[in-house]
């Protein structure tokens, strides 16, 4: 049961429960125009592009990186296809849709090689690396759109928030397909150990044969194309692209999504069902806010004290002295100690400072 | 310790290069605020320009909307009209650029400063400096908090309440609103913003008026067109009986119109959309009905500054606050309007 409350989705569970009794009509879903429709679906597609960037980050994360750049990213890829597509010959054709698509993407894929060369070939601490483009992308996407909010009307281009297939958005159908893909190929190939193997110790996994400089280019890259298609949605969403705001804060809400899912930020492990839950939390958290009337003064009090709750029942230690807590005060009432009182949080065998593992993802099943 | 004693070695010899990249990105980072727009210095020819030419100095916040870059365009439209000397420095949202700037019109002794600051906090020491100088200092579109108003001639700018009066105005001359009750939602902007804060107060100080009238729903959309979607996606799951929305900006009212569209619902017509700003974006949107009254934000304030500035270098008595001449639109005024918006 103590079990339980290691896994990542509980707190989800608690939002949604909160709901439930708080907000009728939370979970009704109905069909409107042939796209389903409800808070739910609100939640599954307003939380696709923070769930891909997530995915992207776990990976990243997991080599013992981190990936600062992907809300500039956001941005760009939103502002160079809305000026292609704005500055094409036919901007409502669905050949503008697709060239703008595709330099966006084009351009994503570049700016992760350039966080990957800084961070496996010239040896850049990651945190600085991604530091350079976080800063200097934002410019460039208000470069692009010179500072102006573009708005396009494109049907190709606004289907990919706005289109759905049989009934579901394409947004969230693209979301749990590149989920799919990235759990096939990282935990039915050695992939996945591979990239907790650069993590844990990246000399010590090249000597064993590991290309741990071409995993750590591969990941970055892969991490800036989840912003990229993030990007897109984001900005199809609203027909428009915003350098300004578009994209601004979602790399914390990335890194926060991945630390509520289980991965250690101190790399080695991950958890991709763990970050798709932690995503699915932050959104649902919002949307809960919203949909509780939460005034916006004290919205942001609100979002902290529940990722605080969430992070201190993730860690051994304050989970440790809560038990303890409850444990002296069965005593005191007279019922018989249950078990001796537990000692410091055991020892991870394979963390080499003998600290307990901080949030045991993979390895907690009992 | 298996990996700790390897590692250390190897982040030793890193650790120059790590400096290097942090000194790289911070070179980067300020060359990327600190160029382009000209940055905080002035272009420090011409002295002061000739003996009967008015030279102003003027520090923009930046260029981070298309209200902005006409509030830019128009001062120094009306400046060459006026025939004063403009010296225009870009701040780039930053505020030691904008008192860098104000200290360099200070040494170049330019006739009268003008700026919108970044903030509202943090100018008592460089507009004494002005006040020192002798220069006269005209603040646009955002006040200062000083407690000593002595410190500028007068503040030029929009008046965010009365924006809010207006908007609520319109509504309560609606058939109906004396006819039953009306559900009001509205996007509020970034929450401690002064727009934010004053469109609210004024909105909510004129339908008070009126007990027919009651905002149902009130969260911030951040002025953006996602914010104003994703908060109106969420109104209209919770609340199935909206009348009429109030957003902050235009923006805002753009995405909540996407999201009205998605539920199955006509903007404009099952919801009344009340916006404030009028971008041209927002016109056209009012043009098609899906807007049905928009309280202009006017960002044209160059010919309004360059009659106070005259004014001040000439030595006449100036109000300590001047309104931006404003007005509102609803759809067939906008029609009207929309071939010749500037922004």
């Amino acid at each position: 049961m103590r079990e339980l409350w290691r896994k990542p989705f509980w707190p989800l569970v608690v939002l949604l429960l909160l709901n439930l009794v708080l907000a009728p009509g939370f979970f009704a879903v109905r069909l409107q125009d042939g796209r389903l429709y409800g808070s739910l679906v609100d939640i599954l597609h307003n939380g696709a592009p923070v769930a891909l960037m997530a995915l992207g980050m776990t990976l990243v994360i997991a080599t013992r990186g981190i990936d600062l750049s992907v809300g500039a990213i956001v941005a760009i890829c939103g502002a160079v296809t809305c000026a292609w597509i704005a500055a094409s010959p036919d901007p409502t054709s669905p050949g503008a849709a697709i060239g703008g698509i595709g330099v966006a993407l084009g351009l994503a894929v570049a700016l992760g090689a350039w966080n990957g060369f800084l961070v496996s070939v010239l040896g850049i601490q990651p945190i600085i690396a991604t530091l350079v483009l976080m800063t200097a992308g934002r410019g460039l996407a208000q470069l692009v759109t010179d500072g102006q909010i573009i708005t396009v009307n494109n049907p190709l281009f606004s289907a990919i928030a706005g289109g759905e297939l049989l009934a579901v958005p394409l947004t969230v159908i693209v979301a749990a397909a590149v989920y799919a893909l990235v759990a096939l190929a990282t935990r039915r190939t050695a992939l996945g150990t591979l990239v907790e193997a650069v993590g844990i110790n990246p000399a010590a996994s090249r000597l064993a044969g590991v290309r741990a400089r071409t995993l750590i280019w591969t990941v970055y890259v892969f991490s800036a194309l989840c912003a990229g298609v993030a990007g897109l949605m984001i900005s199809s969403n609203v027909n428009a692209a915003d350098a300004n705001n578009a994209g601004l804060w979602l790399e914390l809400d990335a890194i926060l999504a991945v630390v509520i899912g289980g991965t250690s930020l101190a790399g080695g492990r991950f958890s991709i069902t763990g970050t798709l839950f932690g995503a699915l939390t932050i959104q649902t958290l919002t949307t809960t806010i919203l949909s509780l009337g939460i005034p916006p003064e004290v919205s942001l009090v609100f979002k902290a004290v529940v990722v605080i709750v969430v992070c201190l029942l993730q860690s051994p230690k304050a989970r440790a002295l809560l038990g303890r807590r409850r444990r002296r005060r069965g005593a005191a009432g007279g019922a018989p100690p249950a078990d001796p009182p537990p000692g410091p949080p055991t020892p991870d065998p394979d963390r080499a400072d003998g600290a307990a593992t901080p949030i045991p993802a993979q390895r907690s099943t009992p | 310790m298996r990996w700790t004693t390897e590692s250390a070695p190897r982040s030793t010899i890193r650790r120059p290069v790590a400096r290097l990249a942090a000194a790289a990105a911070l070179a980067l980072a300020v060359t990327a605020c600190g160029g382009g727009g000209g940055g905080g210095d002035a272009p420090a020819d011409a002295a002061a320009g000739g003996e009967d030419t008015i030279v102003m100095g003027f520090s923009q916040v930046g260029a981070e909307s298309g209200w902005r870059t006409a509030n830019t365009k128009s001062v120094n439209d009306a400046a060459a009209e006026a025939g004063i000397e403009l010296k225009f420095s870009d701040a780039q949202q930053k505020q030691e650029n904008q008192i860098k700037a104000i200290r360099s019109f200070i040494q170049q002794r330019v006739d009268v400063i003008a700026f919108s600051p970044v903030v509202e906090s943090g100018w008592d020491t460089v507009l004494m400096e002005a006040k020192r100088a002798n220069i006269p200092v005209i603040l646009t579109d955002r006040a200062v908090d000083s407690a000593d108003t002595s410190l500028y001639a007068t503040f030029l700018g929009s008046d965010f309440v009365e924006e809010g009066k207006k908007a609520g105005q319109w509504l309560l001359e609606q058939p109906e609103s004396s006819a039953g009750p009306v559900n009001i939602v509205e996007l509020q902007g970034t929450t401690g913003s002064a727009p934010a804060i004053d469109r609210q107060e004024g909105f909510a100080e004129v339908i008070a008026g009126n007990p027919n009238l009651k905002v149902i729903a009130s969260q911030t959309g951040d002025f953006t067109r996602s914010g104003g979607k994703q908060v109106m996606e969420a109104f209209l799951k919770a609340h199935p009986d909206i009348d009429v929305l109030y957003a902050h900006n235009d923006d805002m009212g753009l995405g909540a119109i996407e999201a009205i569209e998605a539920a199955g619902k006509v903007p404009g017509q099952d919801i009344k959309i009340i916006t404030v700003d009028a971008v041209k974006d927002g016109m056209q949107a009012l043009a098609d009905g899906k807007i049905n009254f928009i309280v202009e934000c006017n960002p044209l304030l160059g010919g309004q500054l360059m009659d106070l500035a005259k004014k001040v270098v000439a030595g006449e008595q100036i109000p300590p606050r001047v309104v931006t001449e404003e007005t509102t639109f609803d759809q067939a005024a906008a029609k009207e309007a929309l071939p010749t918006r500037q922004y």
